[in-house]
């Protein structure tokens, strides 16, 4: 019997596998080999919720700032001896600055009966003020006919950090999708380097597709890294199913991706693709309800709020991973994302300058 | 009738104002080493840009191997290997995953071992391309333009920045894709390179050729200086061609 035939169907083609393959690989290659990139990826998102958990604790535990001008020693008396007040003293005359450079919620000028200083356009004001006048007249002899029974819960998932997180998991897909792309893209325009590949067989299509689906490899350490974090240091709760959550992010990296694409597809420096990548993205930090509501902003501009890229896939995050929404309940977030996905595509494949 | 690799005839392109090519005309034979010569700035790059497919001319033909690249191009791109100026491969990859990634282009070609022995860069195999030095880069680069076992090779500038021994190491290499059949062009600035390599060449000035013969012929035609200091060079021929002002582009 003769020797049997060995084939080596790992490598064909005289040591490489098929161009999208290999494509794929050397932009992974590539990014693994840039330890910058590894820190914008997975330290900065973890930072950043940090960070953010940090300025803006959950409010309900904050005693209120309250303001005493110098002397007065009875009333400092009665507001020291409760557990909700942080008293401060105010000079005569900076009773304004303290105000307000928010060093104080409400300054309480002595008298019979007192003076409450404060703006009532800020709800941390009116707060105190409760508060300051609840002891106060306590103090002063007031009966109350009953004291309810206080239930104090908090609800993980409804705090600020829980709402945080996966929006900064959005955000984070939108940073690296846009940048790692079309920073590469245009680096390897000015290196020449597309020039050389237009130059060779290689399938123009396959070399725009294989940028995307190397930013894919590293989506699932890019979302759980995040998610895991708000889980183990916030107790954040995480109602979505990882299959849904891992749908919504796909989906959220091929729009950026091809927005990326799109938005290097002509630029031949560094600089304006900077520039560009600003012009796009910033507004969307600002607009699309990362760090605060973006309902805050007036109804007319809701509807186009509502179909940035960032604002679609912060709505369909925030609905799977808050309230373990369905993909089928996010579907118009969906098609919003995909279509943004397919039309930049498929412009970037037509304006593409490869040289 | 000879068997021709390469043809052009009238080709012209202009950038604005600028005429960069202006009526040039061009057969390159197959199994020969043409060689194009000219200052810079003389159109040398962007007429073979043109041959290459890489820009469209303002009006002529051209015609590679006997296809045209608005018809043909997926055959022609991958029956050539082209070498650019200046273009430079990923600085983190590997010799070897550079040389696997563009091997994937092809339908044919030779094997990522064969290729690094040929261009001796078996010992930088694992290097990345940004450790190599000049010389290891332009080699890689022709392993690059090989690498799908072409009929004609096009090499821009192929050994602009190189040292001595760098230089005629490609040219063994050359040397050896012309033995297997292959036909090159190239453009260069070294009139010993041309000497040495081209079977013919045409000098280009002013996007027009101004000569076109073996080395041999244009040296003796120049009447060269019969003095007892040096035989005529393509030098003299190319310097009494083109003037000795400097050009910037």
């Amino acid at each position: 019997m003769s020797d049997p035939i060995v084939v080596d169907r790992r490598l064909p083609r005289g040591g490489a596998y098929p161009a999208l393959v290999e494509l794929t690989l050397a932009r992974l290659r590539e990014f693994v080999r840039e330890p910058e990139a590894l820190f914008w990826t997975f330290l900065f998102p973890m930072v950043m919720s940090v960070a953010m958990a940090l300025a803006f604790p959950s409010k309900a535990m904050q005693p209120v700032r309250v303001g005493v001008l110098t002397g007065a020693a009875e009333l400092r008396q009665a507001l020291k001896a409760d557990a909700g007040i942080a008293l401060r003293d105010v000079a005569p005359g900076n009773e304004l600055r303290a105000l307000r450079e928010g060093d104080v919620d409400v300054i309480v000028v002595p008298g019979s009966p007192p003076t409450y200083r404060f703006d009532p356009t800020r709800e941390q004001s009116r707060s105190a003020r409760l508060v300051v006048d609840d002891v106060l007249k306590r103090a002063a002899g007031r009966s109350d006919p009953w004291t309810a029974h206080e239930d104090a819960v908090q609800i993980a998932g409804s705090r600020y950090v829980d709402w945080l997180i996966p929006g900064i998991v959005c955000l984070g897909i939108m940073n690296n999708g846009m940048w790692s792309i079309g920073f590469m893209t245009v680096q390897a325009r000015l290196r020449k380097l597309l020039k050389r590949l237009a130059a060779s067989p290689m399938k123009k299509r396959e070399y725009l597709l294989a940028q995307m689906f190397a930013r894919l490899v590293f989506l699932g350490p890019e979302v759980a890294v995040p998610l895991l974090f708000g889980v183990i240091a916030f107790g954040m709760p995480v109602n979505g199913t990882v299959l849904n959550i891992a749908g919504v992010s796909l989906v959220g990296a091929l729009m950026f991706g091809a927005v990326g694409l799109l938005l290097g597809s002509r630029v031949k420096t560094i600089e304006a693709i900077s520039g560009l990548m600003n012009l796009f993205s910033v507004p969307m930090w600002v607009l699309s309800g990362v760090f605060f509501s973006s309902s805050n902003f007036p109804a007319m501009t809701q509807p186009v709020i509502k179909v940035l890229p960032l604002t679609a896939l912060v709505d369909a995050m925030r609905a799977v991973v808050l309230e373990g929404s369905t993909l089928g309940a996010i579907r118009g977030e969906l098609v919003i994302m995909l279509s943004w996905a397919v039309v930049a595509f498929a412009i970037a494949l037509k304006i593409f300058k490869w040289r | 009738m000879t068997q021709l690799a390469a043809r052009c005839q009238n080709l012209r392109k202009t950038y604005g104002s600028v005429v960069a090519v202006d009526g040039l005309s061009l057969d390159v034979v197959r199994g020969e080493c043409f060689g194009l010569l000219g200052p810079n700035g003389a159109g040398k790059t962007t007429t073979i840009e043109i041959l290459e497919g890489l820009l469209v001319p303002d009006a002529g033909e051209v015609e590679v191997l006997g296809l045209r690249w608005n018809r043909d191009e997926h055959e022609l791109r991958q029956r050539l290997g082209i070498q650019l100026q200046e273009s430079q491969f990923t600085d983190k990859l590997t010799v070897e995953e550079t040389i696997r990634m563009f091997r994937s282009f092809y339908d044919r070609g030779r094997s990522v071992d064969e290729l690094l022995a040929l261009v001796e860069l078996e010992s930088k195999r694992s290097s990345w391309v940004v450790k190599l030095s000049g010389g290891q880069r332009q080699r890689l680069s022709v392993a690059c333009a090989l690498v799908g076992d072409p009929d004609m090779l096009f090499l821009d500038e192929p050994s602009t920045g190189l040292d001595p021994q760098s230089r005629r190491q490609l040219w063994s290499v050359l040397e050896r894709f012309r033995a297997g059949g292959g036909t090159i062009l190239l453009t260069t600035h070294y009139m010993d390179e041309a000497e040495v390599l081209c079977d013919r060449v045409a000098v280009v000035d002013h996007g027009k050729v101004i000569a076109l013969d073996t080395p041999k012929a244009l040296v003796s035609a120049l009447g060269a200086p019969k003095t007892i200091v040096h035989e005529g060079t393509l030098e003299d021929v190319f310097m009494s061609l083109t003037g000795r002002l400097l050009r910037d582009e």
